[in-house]
């Protein structure tokens, strides 16, 4: 199971990710998932330590999969998270791309 | 309107002051998002999905020109260009930065707008009637104890901490468009045989995870003590609603636990300790409550139509979008802001603006939010129609759907919200575009779609008379269809008919439900009155013997 | 815990007893309801001051008839989001016309302060020293006030007609 640490951060509400990269990111593509349980509850740690200092907030691990070589959520409402409304193709992480 | 004077205008600048620090602390670290975020709830900012969430009240959907622009200014520069008017009249913002909250208080706060308890477990915004003060059924307007009740609400010192939200709406027509008997507290204006006016009391509807209908514990309440029963009624709330399981702590709970007879009896008991106290509105603060509502500079006309033919698309929109008003040559408008294939209730920066000109040109600058998620004019001289339709189409603000299958009742859902398990937005464009065809739209008649994306029912699914509400199954999304809800006077729960569908299975679901009522129906009769005839056997048969 | 009153963390001269926890020797003392209940007699002839403290399923109608010995009263909130000790207190001022000392204890945040001092608290137990010159300027924050309570502070309705 591949996994990642979604947050929003505190400024402005935007979703954020961490993976094993140094810095919080603000896409999915470049993340590098924790592979395995004592990674993933490092960067989980990572993740609480970030909130601590008020970077994010609500910081929780989620499911990633390979999806045409590109990590993606597992889960409707994190898919979601990571790419913008589903009925504005125009707003959110989508749009950036 | 209503217009502040020094103490609300003190009031409004007081906490937008106040919590601008509060965000201040926040961000520079001095106090966690524990002890911020019921700061951030109780001044309506939420965090969604995406980003922030701003929910600005419409104290009983009232809006004048002025705000309208502000709106547009704050969906322009903090946001991303557009605006979500909400089934509680309220206009949400979806992309609202924390540090720009301080700036977009001041901003709000110079028109009159805030966003104080729009969010947590105290008074909500109080919601009316969207065609108080010109409606042709009306009996009183319910506006001025709206905003009697609004002041009384506000940072109510004994109920900012109660079990759970409270909602009241108020009515004042023989039609209820206010759906009051989904409230915490109905209130609905009528006259006894004195010719007094007066409120019968309804308490503990709402929807959500356990829909009740709101139960009438009082036939008649003289006007001047509407605070008094209020106060008696949430005080007999505070202490005895459950607050040990949030999803059974609306009042609706315990009104059905106790029975609404103990509770209208203890309701009874404690108002008459308090009846007369201050709370006992004096004529002249409600006299002068009233002289805000006094009617605009209506002009004498007759009550002439023969301008309202002519271009079909114009009559169309005419016959759908128009209602009856008090005064000869007047009529009120409904815009949709459900246009076919778009989301329901959103609206651009730029018909923010170009609405508010119209309501300035054609409606005494000002205008309504409705729980529909559409807005009214209430004020319009007949003869201004084609004018005012010809630049609503410009707008994108014409589409002549007012009461039909594609003018839908539909909540943000997955989206953009977090608490939604399916998205609800995709399916309302699914079926306004299923049921584009005007001339299809017309023949199915009057009929209210409501959708939501999870069962706390922010769509009103149960409510609608056809409704559908969204979960998640497996991680993937799944509808249920419920028929037979009405959110008027004979208000009604929806039952749920069978299995759910995926998305594309629900459009067929409810396009065979149509056709079921289309063979089943008599002359004249309306998709409730057949239901109701009929029951949900007709319907359940055809929609699940249908090739799968 | 520091307890804040008249704006200024002062010393408790009340000795919390809870349950059935033995007496102190002398001085005012505060008790549970059934503490209350249960010894009313031989509390009513205490030499000092005495309080009752409600739980927050605990009305005030209880101790209604008693209130002539009772010093205080301390209302509690088990957290910040439970309200109803906000009803008891003005129940407790405007029905039962409690003069004696009314004091918040529990989850009390300072955002709740004037919310407690409009409905008749008049002393709050506070998680922290600090909470003194932090209600300073909480206070300020708000000075328009629309609901008629028993504290007697004029409403905004008052103020229009004066």
């Amino acid at each position: 199971m591949h996994q990642v640490v979604i947050a929003n951060r505190l400024t402005d509400g935007i979703v954020v990710f961490l993976g094993r990269e140094p810095e919080w990111l603000e896409g999915l593509e470049n993340c590098q998932p924790a592979q395995d349980a004592a990674q993933a509850e490092a960067l989980l740690a990572r993740g609480a330590a970030a909130e601590a200092e008020q970077f994010v907030v609500g910081p929780e691990l989620i499911e990633v999969e390979l999806r045409e070589g590109v990590w993606v959520p597992v889960k409707m409402r994190e898919a979601m998270r990571s790419r913008g409304p589903s009925v504005r193709s125009d707003l959110g992480k989508q749009a950036e791309n | 309107m209503y217009q502040y004077d020094e103490f609300d205008a003190d009031f409004v600048q007081e906490r937008a002051v106040q919590f601008g620090r509060q965000v201040e602390d926040r961000l520079a670290g001095k106090i966690t998002e524990e002890q911020f975020r019921p700061l951030r709830l109780m001044n309506g900012l939420y965090l969604q999905l995406h980003a922030y969430m701003l929910r600005i009240n419409v104290p009983y959907g009232c809006l004048n020109s002025t705000q309208m622009r502000k709106l547009a200014h704050i969906a322009r520069v903090f946001d991303k260009g557009y605006g979500h008017l909400t089934t509680r009249q309220n206009m949400q913002f979806n992309w609202i930065k924390l540090s720009d909250m301080p700036a977009i208080l001041l901003e709000l706060a110079s028109v009159e707008m805030h966003g104080i308890q729009s969010s947590g477990n105290c008074i909500r915004n109080i919601t009316a009637d969207e065609y108080a003060g010109s409606a042709a059924d009306e009996i009183e307007d319910p506006r001025v104890y709206c905003e009697i009740l609004r002041q009384w609400s506000s940072l109510h010192p004994e109920f900012s901490f109660l079990p759970r939200k409270f909602k009241i709406a108020v009515s004042g027509s023989d039609r209820d468009r206010a759906v009051i008997k989904a409230h915490d507290i109905g209130l609905r204006l009528h006259k006894n045989e004195a010719g007094e006016a007066g409120f019968e009391v309804f308490v503990g509807g709402g929807l959500g995870r356990t829909p009740f209908i709101g139960k009438s514990i009082r036939d008649f309440l003289p006007t001047q003590h509407v605070l008094s029963y209020c106060e008696a009624i949430l005080r007999v709330y505070n202490q005895l609603g459950r607050r040990d399981n949030k999803y059974k702590a609306r009042i609706k709970i315990l009104v059905h636990e106790m029975g609404a007879d103990v509770f209208g009896e203890k309701v009874e008991k404690e108002w008459a300790e308090i009846r007369e106290t201050a709370l006992e509105l004096a004529d002249s603060e409600t006299a002068r409550i009233r002289g805000f509502f006094a009617p605009p500079a209506h002009e004498k006309l007759d009550d002439d139509d023969s301008d309202l033919a002519g271009d079909p698309a114009f009559a169309t929109w005419v016959e759908q979008q128009t209602a009856g008003h008090k005064k000869p040559g007047y009529t009120i408008v409904n815009v949709s802001c459900s246009p076919v294939g778009k989301p329901p209730g959103d609206i651009s920066a730029a018909q923010m603006d170009g609405f508010a000109d119209l309501a300035d040109t054609y409606n005494f600058g000002e205008m309504r939010v409705t729980h529909n998620q559409n807005l009214v004019l209430t004020d319009v001289r007949k003869k201004d129609l084609l004018p005012l339709w010809q630049k609503l189409v410009t707008l994108g603000l014409a589409t002549p759907n007012h009461g039909l299958i594609s003018d839908t009742i539909c909540c943000p859902g997955l989206d953009y919200c977090a608490l939604a398990n399916a998205r609800s937005i995709p399916l309302a464009e699914k079926l306004s575009e299923r049921f584009a065809d005007q001339q299809k739209q017309k023949d199915i008649g009057e009929i209210y779609l409501n959708m939501s994306g999870c069962i706390n029912a922010c769509g009103h699914h149960h409510i609608g008379n056809i409704g559908i509400v969204g979960v998640d199954k497996k991680n993937s999304e799944l509808y249920q269809l419920m028929l037979g809800g009405s959110a008027e006077e004979d208000a009604s729960l929806g039952k749920i008919l069978g299995r759910g569908f995926d998305e594309d299975g629900i459009v067929d679901a409810v396009e065979c439900v149509i056709n079921t009522y289309i063979e089943l129906r008599e002359a004249g009769e309306k998709f409730i009155e057949t239901y109701r005839r009929v029951g949900p056997d007709p319907f359940k048969e055809k929609v699940y013997s249908a090739p799968a | 815990m520091p307890l804040l009153r008249d704006g200024k963390i002062t010393e408790d001269p009340y000795t919390r007893v809870v349950g059935s926890d033995e007496l102190p020797g002398e001085g005012p003392i505060l008790v549970d309801l059934s503490r209350w209940q249960a010894e009313r007699d031989a509390l009513v002839a205490w030499g000092s001051e005495v309080g009752v403290q409600l739980a927050a399923d605990e009305s005030p109608a209880a101790i209604a008839l008693d209130l002539e010995h009772i010093a205080l009263v301390a209302l509690e909130f088990p957290a910040f989001t439970d309200g109803r000790a906000y009803s008891y207190a003005r129940l407790l001022r405007e029905r039962h016309r409690f003069e004696g000392e009314l004091r918040a204890v529990g989850d009390v945040l300072i955002e709740q302060l004037h919310f407690m001092d409009r409905v008749g608290f008049d002393s709050f137990d506070m998680k922290s020293a600090e909470a003194a010159e932090e209600w300073k300027t909480a206070q300020a924050d708000m000075s328009v006030w629309y609901q008629p309570t028993g504290d007697e502070r004029a409403t905004a309705t008052r103020l229009r007609r004066s």
